[in-house]
């Protein structure tokens, strides 16, 4: 069952440093209160994993949390560049940040060989490109049925999953819907699960296409309204796109991001 | 170029044109997303718009800011997890055409998002990556690729295939056992590549209005060659203008599109 615990405490209970931590959330739901979170709580050597880093990882790795960096597309979204990213693969700034480059197919493979508590996936991937060269966790593997040569890809299992969803119930059943990406996937496929809500409700109503986590399945619930700005929760909030465009200016140069990072983040404690 | 369109607008406008109606196009968000829109808004309202975030039948009424704009749910006729859009939509061929920019493009087609210079460990430049692009190039019956031409973009041989087109000739797609036809047509803000059935290798078919073989040779890194019948398109009409620009407008502005 899962505990109500408020992002503080779950984030203290559940990462570790070191572990290998997958923050999920595609463009919608993007869990950016516990990013900041394990920021505040100073967590270093993790191995980050994400289809998309989006801002919320650039603010991680520029702050010195991670060594490394499972991903698939590693920019800011309708804007351009994710420049602390770029900083550390380009000149090791804070540190140096190991990467391990795929597909979304190849990623969203890997979370569903995880969930499906099997040692790879199989799908026709990756054919013709660079990528298998450089990623060693891309494999060819013979159909034993037809003989097709098709591509593996080895289960993704994260010490811990974090995600963002817009209710829970008192017991910690979680409910999600809009655009839900991989997030069922990445945290039935996590050792430990951590899900932060808009709001904590007596029963939840069903809603279209949503996704319900049942509470034996996560780990822990904390409240964290508004805890997805600046990407958002359907129902609750839009995107902040002008954020999206502001972050640009914001994490191109490392004085700038720092400062930024200090006044709201380190300096702004989160009641939750 | 005319005063009265910019070149971006007549690629858009060119792009739009490509897709037809009653067919079903993945969409990467910026500039194939705003020509997508534009074509279901224009000639082919039935056109069946997929983007990656798992919305299948996108109706949005402006342009969408990211993949995962909301407005992409909220009109969609099915909203469906990641791991379904590319194993059960993308990877079997149920999807038409693949709609797709970049960074680089040679001249068989391939495409780099990846990086740039020094080597893949220790880039000169560190671009976003893949995203859902290989599978795409693969697995869509054909791909269509908008991306504005220049030297440093149109190159003999891209640093890092991201996405596969053609490799290094005819043959290749057939020998790796890719089931889509790969890129049928590229569209820049100059004219119109298209590959040579034989070689594979892109050639010059088309030129927007005002724009010149000159300039296309220019604003290409290897020997362009041009086609025997090289035609002039036709400039945008008022209606697929200001049908853009209302897209453009209802969006808040024009916003930059690097991303793949």
């Amino acid at each position: 069952m899962a505990e109500i615990v408020s992002l503080a405490e779950g984030v203290a209970e559940l990462v570790n440093d070191g572990d290998t931590v997958a923050l999920e959330g595609f463009t919608h739901l993007i869990p950016f209160a516990a990013g900041h979170e394990i920021v505040r709580q100073r967590r270093r050597d993790l191995e980050l994993v994400r289809m998309t880093p989006d801002v919320v990882y650039d603010q991680l790795i520029g702050m010195g949390c991670a060594r490394r960096l499972v991903f698939s597309w590693g920019g800011n979204p309708g804007v351009g560049s994710l420049h602390r990213f770029r900083d550390a693969v380009e000149r090791g700034w804070p540190t140096p940040l190991e990467i391990e480059e795929h597909s979304h197919a190849g990623m969203a493979n890997r979370y569903v060989a995880g969930a499906s508590g099997l040692p790879f996936a199989v799908l026709r991937g990756y054919t013709g490109t660079d990528l298998p060269r450089h990623t060693p966790t891309i494999k060819p593997i013979t159909c034993p049925f037809t003989g097709e040569v098709l591509t593996a890809v080895p289960a993704l299992n994260p010490d811990v999953t974090i995600v963002h969803a817009q209710r829970a119930d008192r017991t910690g059943n979680v409910q999600m819907w809009g655009i839900t990406g991989v997030q069922k996937e990445a945290v039935l496929a996590a050792k430990r699960s951590l899900v932060t809500v808009e709001e904590i409700v007596d029963s939840l109503e069903p809603m279209p296409t949503q996704v319900v986590l049942p509470t034996w399945a996560v780990s822990a619930v904390a409240l964290a309204p508004g805890g997805s700005h600046p990407s958002y929760a359907q129902g609750y909030s839009v995107r902040d796109n002008d954020f999206y465009q502001a972050w640009d200016a914001i994490s191109r140069d490392r004085d700038t991001f720092t400062t930024w990072m200090r006044e709201h983040v380190l300096d702004a404690r989160r009641d939750a | 170029m005319s005063a009265e369109w910019t070149a971006d607008e007549m690629m858009t406008v060119a792009a739009a044109r490509q897709l037809r109606d009653d067919t079903a196009c993945f969409v990467g968000i910026g500039l194939p997303s705003t020509a997508a829109n534009l074509a279901r808004a224009t000639h082919a309202p039935r056109l069946v718009l997929i983007y990656e975030s798992g919305c299948l039948g996108a109706k949005p009424d402006r342009l969408p800011l990211s993949i995962g704009d909301g407005i992409l749910a909220d009109t969609a006729d099915a909203v469906v997890s990641v791991p379904e859009v590319f194993n059960y939509w993308l990877q079997p061929g149920n999807i038409d055409v693949g709609f797709l920019g970049g960074a680089q493009l040679d001249r068989y087609g391939n495409i780099n998002t990846t990086t740039i210079g020094g080597d893949y460990r220790d880039p000169k430049v560190r671009l976003p990556g893949a995203g859902g692009a290989p599978e795409i190039a693969a697995s869509c019956r054909e791909v269509i690729v908008i991306m504005r031409q220049s030297p440093r973009t149109f190159v003999e041989r891209v640093d890092f295939v991201t996405s596969f087109g053609y490799g290094t000739g005819s043959g290749d797609r057939e020998r790796l056992g890719l089931r889509g036809a790969g890129p049928q047509v590229v569209i820049t803000d100059l004219g119109i590549l298209r590959p040579e059935p034989s070689s594979r290798e892109l050639v010059l078919t088309e030129l927007h209005p005002g724009a010149t073989v000159e300039q296309a040779r220019a604003a290409t890194g290897w020997q362009l060659r041009v086609a025997d019948d090289l035609r002039t398109g036709e400039p945008p009409t008022g209606s697929e203008l200001s049908v853009l620009r209302a897209l453009k407008a209802a969006t808040g502005g024009n916003r930059s599109a690097s991303n793949a």
